[in-house]
């Protein structure tokens, strides 16, 4: 084995791998949280199983995972349902609400870590924000095939086996309860009419946020379990559009982020920092940052530029097609060129209607001579085809809109100046409502 | 040549400054889909103005991009011939009820009072003369007694009056009213309908979002049937026609009847 | 590392009473003084602002703010260092810390506005990223060799152990300033947090409040981060506005209480600080506004839990008795008056509270109880015929006007006449007269 592989698998391998399996549970709740638009819950669950941590730590003196994690989980417990109670029987706004009882409780927390310290037991208040991934080290067996004997087992550090099981616990449940926890999402009421108990389902959601806070809260901190909570599931709502593909991709974004994170925090220039390492888990939190922003400028669906894209060209659309229809009219009523002038009131906005003038003439869809604008060939169909399908949808909109028109759906790509069906003519017998005939189709 | 077709495109065209409102085509969209569609409307002078149609037609959509409050994709709005920044202090409104939470800690005088902020200025406290201006406006919708009452104790017909004074505070010419018909009591329908009639006899135009067909005709002077596009604008005895309804409504047919009903008794009446 | 300490370590013991009166008296020192006053001031303009901030429901905008603030504190100490100014100077830190919050706040907003995501996930990958980056640039000011970098870490959990005198100064200073601004634009600001909608049509620029509103809370939030530490800042914030929402309908006591409160927990919590060896001030602040804030939501009369289900417990009793008059005015031309079983088993109630119930009319005269059978007395006969028409009126109204019947009417309780107008009863009774034809 080579010294850089040694030093690799004693020094980099555990503190990676921890990094990646809190990502991951953590990534793959965040999706139950984010679609019940209760993200925060994770941020209030996090710092609030702080008192039950140091209570159960102070109580049995050691890091036992197992009593950690009940002190926590009574913690989280506590803390949930007093959320709900004061929302419900205090009428307090939900976030006022939250942050009410996990700052109590995180402060609770602090008091009795800071009492804890001075019995001499060693909790770092530090630790519990941003975790000790860098503690992770073992000393690895110096052949490859020794690695497959018990011993080498008994190195692995115990905090690997606690986010290994919570990994399986967490993708378990949610593989077992998938249906239950998309229709409680989706409407409570459904779902408990049919027999789901939203109500318990969001708790034991919520438990399970405990359980992966306090899996995760010695190896990597709670400030990743909040970043890999909300993160990769929101970058993963940009880019997808249903519930599987979500929890999928933001899997593999929040495995991306972990081994991204670290592989940064791991390599920064040692001009910049010294030692050219930083806090890795602070790193990975940071690289889910990355991606959300990336999502949202990027994403073909949802980003920001395609959104941008497409409503440009919309409004292009609208104003050239309004051009070659005015046109067009003015030929119908046996004027074939049209001053500017006469043109004005029905092409709206001066830079606009500019725009549409010199796309029309770029696209050889209308020409001017002599100060008058006239429809070429090719513009006269377009206009002809476009006139067809605007008095078309107002006799649909006439005989059969009776349902509010936004509702129908896809409403936007039916109307006139998308590139859509246009509804059957037997739908629209009698023209247009002011009695103009249909251009024919050709 | 170009330039000067292009120049000349460029010039809007002329809308009446007599008219409070003037609409030139105006187009408001929600990311991609359209909720209004190129709409065209001059509102008439000392009026009250019905907008009229089917649920998710636009209407209060088109109050809210006149004020506004939604962006409009394309199109003009103006008042006076004037755009909306200049006519600011001339135009009032009553927004939906539900738009607010009424477990917020004020009082129905307090809620009055806040139509007169943009007259007493910025951090000046409201004065006592600014009270009981709030005060005769609450009195004149009938809610005189309950001042003081928080606005969660009181009824859905009591809150839309308090919108109604408030508006009624800010004495303006032109008033934007969404939905002041919805779910509330007769007693409050009556104080609106009053308050109505109070305003176009001081020569002031209402426009109201209304759901109810069957009062149009005689509650309003004028009505804009929406669906998306303005199907139809102008004096009720005009625009109220079965045919019109048809084609604001479609196919649905009680509400047709109820229309049809109102058709009638208008005529009858005349 | 990092770890909150008290105010004053010096003993281990509990002071002595002298000493507890020295100190809550402001004579303990003119340090300790100082930041008592501070905070007290701090807890004062957090109370202010924090009432706006709940009123607008920016209450976890402002927590993830606080958390924003981290990277700037650090980048801002490294720019002072590496220019070779003061780097622990505090101006330099506030600023780095109120410059990253407000990116932190502009990012959320660009979420909301510019994605589908809601506000939850905004406000949490702020938080997170930005809290994240702020570890990152602690962890690599922590390998510079010149090791001033300590002091940084009293940001997070606060430590007012390590304020001087100029630190409260400056912290009772922007408090001051805070609460003036706000009382000041009471007016705009209440408009805005109430509807905002009306707001922007009258005139007042939505954005520019919603700016002043974002500036206080950087204001607070900056200045509260050395005694309180930025994750425990925002209950400075939080906490005393919704205590005080207990107490009161009107939003100037609204505010004014979220004041007292929040100034009473920073005089506590600073002065137990001082008092009590390693009680770190932020913590002790938020416990005791956490604990104002217990006794508001259950003491409080107007909204408080006790006080509501006292009354609903009193509505419950009297539609009980208002239930039973109305039967027994029913039974009233009866031969022998119903057994009490009998009336329990019609309204599906136990027998025995029947007979409570039955016993507490009977105390006031409304109800005669003869062995097992009641009866009732002239005026209890009176009382069952008024509800027996009230119910009747409600029961016509309810069917007549169906679409339109408050939601906040409890049918049971009120009485039609308080709720409705008198032409509209009289309707309703010419209904009912028909219906009885």
């Amino acid at each position: 084995m080579s010294t850089d592989m040694y030093l690799f698998l004693s020094g980099d391998l555990f503190p990676l791998l921890a990094g990646i399996l809190a990502a991951l549970f953590c990534g793959l709740l965040g999706n139950h949280l984010i679609l019940r638009q209760q993200s925060m819950m994770g941020d209030a669950i996090s710092h609030a199983v702080l008192p039950g941590l140091v209570g159960a730590f102070v109580l049995s003196g050691s890091r036992n995972p197992a009593i950690m994690f009940f002190g926590a989980a009574g913690s989280a417990i506590v803390t949930v349902v007093l959320i709900q109670l004061v929302r419900k029987l205090g009428r307090v706004e939900p976030g006022a609400a939250m942050g009410v009882i996990f700052s109590v409780m995180f402060a609770l927390g602090v008091l009795l870590l800071e009492q804890a310290q001075a019995d001499g037991v060693d909790l770092d208040p530090s630790c519990v924000l941003y975790g000790q991934l860098e503690s992770l080290f073992w000393t690895p067996p110096r052949e490859w095939n020794e690695f497959f004997s018990f011993s080498t087992f008994n190195e692995i550090p115990r905090q690997i086996w606690t986010l290994l099981g919570t990994n399986i616990a967490v993708i378990g449940f949610m593989v077992l309860f998938f249906k239950e926890l998309r229709v409680s999402a989706f409407d409570p009421g459904i779902s408990s009419s049919q027999g789901i108990n939203a109500g318990v389902i969001r708790f034991v959601l919520m438990l399970f946020v405990a359980g992966a806070s306090v899996a995760s809260f010695e190896a990597v901190g709670s400030i990743l379990v909040i970043a890999m909570l909300i993160c990769p599931p929101a970058a993963a709502r940009l880019l997808t559009d249903r519930m599987g593909p979500q929890i999928i991709v933001s899997a593999v974004l929040a495995v991306a982020s972990a081994v991204f994170g670290y592989v940064v925090s791991a390599n920064i220039p040692e001009a910049w920092v010294r030692g050219g390492s930083v806090n890795a888990a602070g790193m990975m939190a940071v690289m889910s940052g990355v991606f959300v922003a990336l999502a949202a400028i990027f994403s073909p669906t949802h980003g920001s530029i395609s959104k941008a894209r497409r409503r440009r060209a919309l409004t292009k659309k609208i104003h050239l097609e309004d051009l070659l229809s005015a046109l067009f009219r003015f030929r119908e009523s046996g004027q074939p060129a049209a001053s500017a002038q006469q043109l004005a009131p029905l092409v709206g906005h001066q830079r606009v209607a500019r725009i549409a003038l010199d796309d029309a003439i770029a696209g050889e869809l209308v020409v001017v001579d002599a100060g008058m604008i006239s429809l070429t060939v090719s513009g006269y169909e377009r206009a002809a085809s476009l006139i067809r399908k605007h008095r078309m949808w107002e006799g649909y909109l006439v005989d059969q809109a009776g349902m509010p028109a936004d509702h129908v759906h896809p409403v936007a790509e039916r109307l006139e100046h998308l590139s859509s069906p246009v509804p059957k003519e037997a739908d629209a017998p009698h023209g247009d409502q002011h009695g103009k005939p249909i251009p024919p189709a050709n | 040549m170009s330039d000067k077709i292009q120049s000349s495109l460029a010039k809007r065209p002329e809308h009446s400054s007599d008219s409070p409102l003037s609409i030139h085509a105006m187009t408001v969209a929600y990311d991609r889909k359209p909720v209004l569609w190129d709409i065209d409307y001059d509102a008439p002078n000392n009026a009250l103005v019905a907008i009229v149609g089917p649920n998710g037609a636009g209407k209060s959509t088109m109050i809210k991009a006149c004020l506004g409050l939604v962006p409009t994709a394309s199109g003009q709005v103006e008042f006076w011939g004037k755009p909306y920044k200049s006519a600011r202090a001339k135009i009032g409104y009553v927004p939906q009820r539900e738009s607010v939470d009424w477990d917020f800690p004020v009082s129905a005088l307090d809620v009055v009072c806040m139509g007169r902020y943009r007259k007493i200025g910025w951090c000046r406290p409201v004065s006592r003369a600014h009270k009981s201006a709030a005060m005769e406006c609450l009195q004149r919708v009938g809610m005189g007694e309950f001042a003081k009452r928080q606005i969660s104790q009181l009824s859905g017909g009591q809150q839309q009056r308090v919108f109604l004074a408030r508006a009624l505070a800010q004495e303006s010419d032109l008033y934007f009213m969404d939905e002041p018909f919805a779910g509330v009591d007769a007693t409050t329908e009556r104080a609106i309908i009053e308050v109505l009639r109070d305003l176009r006899s001081q020569g002031k135009t209402v426009i109201v979002v209304h759901h109810d067909l069957q009062t149009v005709p005689d509650y309003f002077d004028h009505a804009l049937l929406l669906n998306m596009r303005v199907v139809a604008a102008g004096p009720v005895d005009e625009v109220f026609t079965t045919e019109n309804l048809h084609k604001t409504y479609g196919g649905r047919l009680t509400l047709l009847a109820e229309a049809a009903e109102a058709i009638a008794r208008r005529d009858r009446g005349h | 590392m990092g770890a909150p300490t008290s105010l004053t370590d010096v003993h281990d013991a509990m002071p002595s009473f002298d000493e507890i009166i020295r100190t809550l008296t402001l004579q303990g020192g003119f340090n300790t003084t100082s930041v008592i006053l501070g905070t007290t001031l701090l807890g004062l303009a957090a109370g202010v602002v924090g009432a706006f901030a709940l009123l607008r429901k920016r209450s976890l905008t402002a927590d993830a703010l606080s958390h924003a603030t981290l990277p700037g504190i650090c980048i801002a100490f490294m720019i002072a260092q590496s220019i070779g100014m003061a780097s622990r100077s505090m101006p330099v830190l506030m600023s780095g810390a109120a410059i990253s919050g407000v990116i932190g706040v502009a990012c959320i907003h660009l979420l909301i506005t510019k994605t589908r995501l809601r506000e939850d996930a905004a406000i949490g990958i702020v938080l997170s990223v930005f809290f994240g980056a702020g570890v990152v640039l602690l962890s690599v000011i922590q390998t510079n060799p010149s090791g001033s970098a300590a002091g940084l870490n009293h940001f997070i959990y606060g430590q007012t152990a390590a304020m001087t005198r100029a630190d409260s100064i400056t912290m009772g200073v922007i408090a001051i300033v805070a609460t003036l601004l706000a009382l000041l634009m009471l007016k705009e600001l209440t408009l805005v947090c109430f509807n905002d909608g009306f707001a922007q049509v009258t005139g007042i620029p939505v954005w520019v409040i919603d700016s002043i509103i974002l500036a206080l809370i950087v204001l607070v939030t900056v200045s509260g981060l050395q005694a309180v530490g930025l994750i425990l800042v925002v209950a400075m914030l939080i906490i005393p506005a919704a205590a005080a929402r207990f107490w009161t309908q009107r939003l100037w006591k609204l505010v004014v209480l979220s004041m007292l409160i929040g100034a009473a927990s920073g005089y506590i919590g600073a002065s137990i600080s001082a008092l009590l060896p390693r009680k770190p001030a932020g913590s002790v602040i938020v416990l005791s506004s956490g604990g104002l804030f217990l006794l508001s939501m259950f003491l409080a009369p107007s909204r408080g839990v006790l006080a509501t289900t006292i009354r609903q417990a009193g509505i419950r009793i009297k539609i009980a008795n208002d239930h039973l008059l109305e039967s027994l005015h029913e039974h009233a031309q009866d031969a022998t008056p119903p057994t009490i079983k009998a009336l329990a088993h019609a309204q599906g109630i136990h027998p025995l509270r029947l007979r409570i119930l039955a016993l507490m009319l009977s105390m006031r005269g409304l109800v005669r109880i003869k062995d097992t059978r009641a009866s009732a007395t002239k005026s209890g006969l009176a009382r069952g015929a008024r509800v027996a028409r009230n119910h009747a009126l409600w029961e016509q109204y309810l069917i007549t006007y169906a679409d339109i019947a408050p939601s906040h009417v409890d049918w049971s309780v009120d009485q039609v006449e308080h709720v409705l107008s008198d032409d509209l009863i009289a309707e309703l009774e010419r209904a009912l007269a028909g219906d009885a034809r």
